[in-house]
């Protein structure tokens, strides 16, 4: 058991449950939220690569890649969310 | 084996997972939001304890504070359009339909099959074998800066970067054209102790980000970890109605949203040349440029994250009311 | 050796009254309750932490940076309190209503 171990599987699990949630969620925003999951258990697994055991430095190209990916993913979701305002206007304006 | 963080390690792990699970299982879409921002805050401790404290900051930072405030925004934009602001309207944004039980089963049957992928694919891999750590502190004394971490995303990567950069453009552009002619959710009511709040914390956050963009050349920080904690300062203000978008204001947006990508792109080009590559910069002058670079990205990045969060393009108020007459 | 010790048991004594917020947090019956026994447990609790801390800490510089935490963090946990009691009691309002 070392840490590598625990936060891989740990990065798994998260990538695992994104993945349910974001195919079974109703939601539109709990889908949202499910995909951000994903992308968290991915990082998890980049940053699990990149560790080595202490007093080794870890390897700073799969930080770099994780710090892209959070950015990344932000922009997409602002996106995502800005599509369902404007979809969930469009069903309100619809209903009146 | 007998790490004495093992029991640390092992509590977060479990508490990661449970608030993955909570974060789509609770019904209180609020509720669901808030234990997201738990998540997302306690993976980054996660990746502290993997010694990647870049990579912390900018998940506790962007992944998780800027995309908080976006989803909170959004919860906010829909009770309001909906007309109820009670927590009954909190369930679901979206009428639930029932989904076939086969649909289900399969569902869940490919995402066991990706999982078990994954996992097989993740513990089949060797374990802590060489990667690029070697090539990159090789190169590390042509970078310019002291931090492996800034050394790869502005100088051995910097093409990827670039490309990041022109992400979060096409995020903004792509938001102001979505949002165009939607009517904007009034501000929430914050009270008299939050604007004193605000005041008292926005120097603090001016002087944080600036700290962290400096620090960024020789210890974990950057351009990236600081333009999210400046676009709080966004936050701040347009939240406490301190700064109001005008019309006139969207050409100085405008210029600012493009200003990281462009001066990137022209010095990437403008040091080519003399038998150097495109993004290849003078080792004299590397330190300099990646300062300078870094700097105008970092405004260009908090100015985007802040208007992400303002979502609508600022519109004249003509074309507003004409909107609502027809 | 003796500050050591003092840390140690600032702490310890710390994690209690974060241990008892908690309990607080899951055992009183309503919002307003949870958070009075969250706020004023936690802020004590992240107090007594960060005096520990800051008696271990090597240098003025840090001692510093750990002091700014805590002002801030202490800032931001009352600010949010006070927020969610305010919208707790709106809400409140708008059922009865």
């Amino acid at each position: 058991m070392t840490p590598d171990l625990i936060y891989g599987a740990t990065g798994i699990a998260v990538f695992a449950i994104g993945l349910i949630g974001a195919l079974c969620a109703q939601d539109r925003l709990r889908r949202v939220l499910a995909l951000k999951l994903c992308s968290v258990g991915a990082g998890f697994i980049l940053v699990v690569g990149a560790w080595r055991i202490p007093p080794a430095d870890p390897d700073p190209v799969p930080h770099a890649l994780v710090i892209t990916g959070i950015v990344v993913m932000v922009s997409a979701t602002a996106v995502a969310l800005a599509l369902i305002r404007r979809l969930h206007t469009l069903e309100a304006e619809d209903d009146d | 084996m007998n790490d004495p963080f093992l029991l640390f390690d092992l509590l977060l792990a479990s508490a990661v997972i449970a608030l993955a699970v909570a974060t789509l299982s609770v019904r209180d879409l609020f509720a669901s939001i808030v234990l997201f921002v738990i998540f997302g805050l306690l993976s980054a401790l996660a990746w502290v304890r993997l010694s990647a404290p870049d990579v912390a900051l900018a998940e506790a930072a962007i992944g998780t504070g800027v995309t908080g405030a976006l989803l909170l925004k959004t919860l906010h934009h829909m009770r309001f359009v909906t007309g109820r602001l009670g927590q009954d309207a909190a369930e679901s944004v979206t009428p639930a339909q029932p989904v076939p039980a086969p649909v289900i089963w399969a569902n869940a049957a490919l995402c066991g099959l990706i999982t078990l992928g994954l996992a097989m694919a993740f513990f089949a891999a060797p374990q802590a074998g060489p990667g690029f750590e070697a090539l990159v502190t090789d190169a590390m004394p042509e970078s310019g800066v002291t931090h492996p971490v800034t050394a790869v995303l502005l100088n051995f990567r910097s093409y990827d970067t670039l490309m990041e950069v022109v992400v979060l453009l096409a995020a903004v552009i792509a938001v102001w054209q979505i949002e165009r002619g939607l009517s904007e959710a009034p501000a929430p009511a914050l009270g008299e102790i939050w604007h004193g709040f605000a005041r008292l914390t926005l120097p603090a956050i001016v002087v944080v980000g600036t700290y962290l963009l400096w620090k960024g050349s020789e210890a974990p920080g950057g351009a990236f970890q600081s333009g999210a904690v400046l676009a709080a300062v966004g936050l701040l203000l347009l939240l406490s109605r301190n700064y109001v978008p005008r019309p006139a204001h969207r050409g100085l947006a405008r210029w600012a949203f493009v200003l990281g990508t462009g001066v990137f792109a022209a010095i990437a080009l403008l040091v080519a040349g003399g038998g150097r590559e495109v993004f290849e910069y003078p080792a004299e002058h590397a330190y300099s440029l990646i300062l300078l670079i870094e700097g105008l990205v970092t405004i260009s990045i908090a100015v985007t994250l802040a208007a992400l969060f303002h979502g609508r393009e600022p519109v004249a108020l003509a074309i507003e009311e004409k909107r609502h007459d027809t | 050796m003796m500050l050591e010790l003092v840390a140690t048991a600032l702490i310890t004594l710390g994690t209690v009254f974060f241990i008892a917020g908690t309990v607080g947090l899951l055992r009183f019956p309503d919002i307003y309750c949870r958070l009075h026994a969250l706020t004023k447990a936690d802020g004590l609790g992240l107090a007594l932490i960060a005096l520990g801390l800051a008696l271990m800490a090597d240098g003025f510089g840090e001692v510093f940076r750990i002091i700014l935490i805590w002002f801030f963090v202490a800032l931001a946990s009352a600010t949010s309190g006070h927020l969610i009691a305010a919208h707790a009691r709106r809400v409140d309002r708008e059922r009865e209503t």
